[in-house]
């Protein structure tokens, strides 16, 4: 069985963001493995686990440097790399078509994981493009996956508590969420065997792909300013707490 | 040349949401001819509601009945009232039902699609969204047919605007999904009941709360104020609240009218998630933490002492109105 797991190599979260020209960022910043890609990983690992003989392969769209995050995917126990190389920032649509053709290279998928969305981009779409590409179905938020006689059953969370439980045919886009598993973090042999694992690296014009007609692109990036000006509020607990219904009533009008 | 604008609203059990009007009023842009694209359901009552923020045609999706809460048929039956309304782009909801919905819509048509948005310009095709987890506004370009927007919760204030309307009936004729089933949909009992993504007011402990037990405060308080509750990775993390009440970067994305943190330092990966709000409260003992030099109100106190009397002050004021 082939377990795909597509990674993205994106800003930390905690980098600060420097904007360029307003359309680009300055990307001399760390970049790592997406969150939610590690809980994509931590299943397509246990789901290899339970079916012996089952590879878990990480492909990767990125710049050169997103080898690092395909050596994190393997520290995390994929066993081998696809990195498709670009110095460009893709749309979901360019995206997910080159991740299949991508995939369709090297074999037939069993299951393709992804994570629900990417930090930078947020898109939340690429996991479905793909299950159209493949003509798969796909569930995103997925907190839980049962292989059943053939079929993945799967349930997606939804705010306020609800889940629901999809039962969808094999092969299948999984979008993990965060409540999936807990992803373990690799020790320091598993770091060491990741540097020997094989990593394939082709150009992303190596792909032969036909431009799409939809496009989303970026044409203006600007930073996120906060005009807030602090005011305290002061006094015993129980003067704030009046105070603060008071700014609630007259100020911002919510009760 | 008019354009046909189909706008999907999301009906919770009392009918259209706040957030739902919030969209229309963006979506109802120059020259357009505003489609509902109902899918549980319409009357006469909805019908009012609609039009009295510009939706001129509410198209009652009629689907079979086990099959209406297939998201997969949800997504086909909407493409079916896309052609045959003529609709050149669609608005919904970027809530968690939006999004198990609009990107599949997308995926199929092999449409542009923008999640999370604040703005969009029909003219021009520029949505607003935000990126590198908030710390950015983005203006994105969307070409190709049929573009698809997702319209965070609150991001618009709802504006009326009645027009007359007429409701359409549209089969959406025989969609076998074959590939996805609904085996069931429950509730897991956790989490509050008014949904993080719309509420107006949300207040959110963090690890100030010091247990799972003080977050009863928290949802005592969130009962007399009508919000829901939120919570840091802290909290979430240390099993305090389930996950569904996160606020970040890896959590709901929000825009609550008021949000009031207790207890909570406010990171950059907190701020992610509720940067957009209207107004800050912060209720924290440090003054040095972040979140105190970034909000619109802060009080230097024990968030453990405030919410309770905050709680006692509400209660009294619901018996004197
Ligand atoms: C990849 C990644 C993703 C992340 N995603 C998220 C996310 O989605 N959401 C999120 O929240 N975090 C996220 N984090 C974690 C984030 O970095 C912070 O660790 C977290 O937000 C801190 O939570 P906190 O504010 O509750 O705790 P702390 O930072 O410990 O702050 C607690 C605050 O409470 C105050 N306090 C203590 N006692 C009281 C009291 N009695 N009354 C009033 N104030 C009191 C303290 O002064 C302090 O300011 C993420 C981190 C990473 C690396």
């Amino acid at each position: 069985m082939k377990l795909f797991v597509c990674v993205k190599h994106v800003p930390d979260s905690a980098a600060h963001i420097a904007i360029i020209d307003h359309i680009r960022i300055d990307e001399n910043i760390s970049f790592l493995l997406n969150p939610y890609d590690e809980h994509a990983l931590t299943e397509a690992v246990r789901i290899r686990e339970m079916n012996p003989g089952s590879e878990v392969i990480a492909v990767c769209l990125g710049k050169a440097d997103a080898e690092k995050t395909l050596r994190s995917a393997m520290a995390m126990g994929a066993d081998r790399g696809i990195l498709i190389k670009t110095d460009k920032r893709h749309d979901s649509i360019e995206t997910a078509l080159a991740l299949k053709t991508a995939i369709e290279q090297d074999g037939s998928p069993a299951l393709i994981f992804t994570g629900k969305e990417s930090i930078d981009d947020q898109g939340m779409q690429t996991l479905f493009r793909l299950g159209a590409l493949f003509d798969f179905p796909a569930a995103t938020n997925v907190v839980r996956l049962d292989i059943v006689s053939g079929k993945a059953v799967t349930d997606t969370e939804f705010s306020g508590g609800v889940v629901s439980t999809y039962e969808m045919s094999l092969p299948c886009v999984i979008g993990a969420g965060k409540r999936l598993n807990t992803p373990k973090y690799p020790t320091v042999r598993d770091v060491m065997r990741s540097r020997k694992s094989p990593i394939q690296a082709f150009e992303f014009s190596d792909l032969n792909m036909e431009t799409p007609k939809a496009r989303m692109e970026v044409i203006e990036l600007i930073p996120y300013i906060q005009k807030r000006q602090p005011k305290e509020i002061t006094g015993s607990p129980s003067e704030i707490a009046q105070k603060i219904v008071e700014i609630l009533k007259n100020e911002a009008k919510v009760l | 040349m008019t354009k046909h604008v189909g706008v999907i609203p999301e009906l919770d059990g009392r009918g259209l949401k706040e957030a739902d009007m919030g969209m229309i009023t963006l979506a109802r842009q120059k020259d357009t001819h505003l489609f509902a694209l109902v899918l549980d359901g319409s009357d006469e009552t909805l019908k009012e509601k609609l039009s009295s923020y510009g939706v001129s045609t509410l198209v009652d999706i009629r689907l079979a009945g086990d099959l209406q809460h297939n998201p997969e048929v949800r997504a086909k039956a909407v493409i079916g009232a896309v052609k045959k309304f003529g609709i050149s782009a669609v608005f919904g909801l970027s809530t968690a039902r939006g999004k198990d919905l609009l990107p599949r819509i997308a995926a199929l048509l092999e449409s542009p699609l923008v999640m999370d948005c604040f703005n969009v310009d029909l003219e021009a095709n520029i949505a607003e969204t935000s990126r590198y987890s908030g710390k950015t506004l983005a203006k994105i370009k969307v070409t190709g047919p049929v573009p698809i927007f997702g319209i965070r919760p609150n991001a618009k204030e709802p504006v009326r605007e009645p027009v007359s309307a007429k409701i359409i009936q549209f089969d959406a004729g025989a969609i076998a999904s074959t590939q996805l089933r609904v085996v069931k949909t429950g509730e897991t009992g956790k989490g509050s009941k008014i949904s993080l993504a719309e509420a107006e007011i949300i207040i959110s402990g963090g690890r100030g709360m010091k247990n799972g037990e003080n977050f009863t405060q928290l949802f005592q308080c969130a009962e007399k104020l009508n919000a829901a509750v939120g919570a840091s990775r802290v909290a979430v993390d240390s099993g305090w609240v389930p996950y569904a009440l996160q606020v970040g970067q890896t959590g709901e994305k929000v825009s609550p009218k008021v949000y009031i943190a207790c207890g909570i330092s406010g990171s950059i990966q907190h701020f992610a998630g509720m940067k957009t709000s209207g107004m800050v409260i912060a209720i924290n003992l440090d003054t040095a933490a972040p979140i105190m030099s970034n909000c619109d109100y802060y009080a230097v106190a024990d968030a453990l002492e405030v919410v309770p009397e905050l709680t006692k002050l509400l209660e009294k004021s619901a018996c004197v109105t």
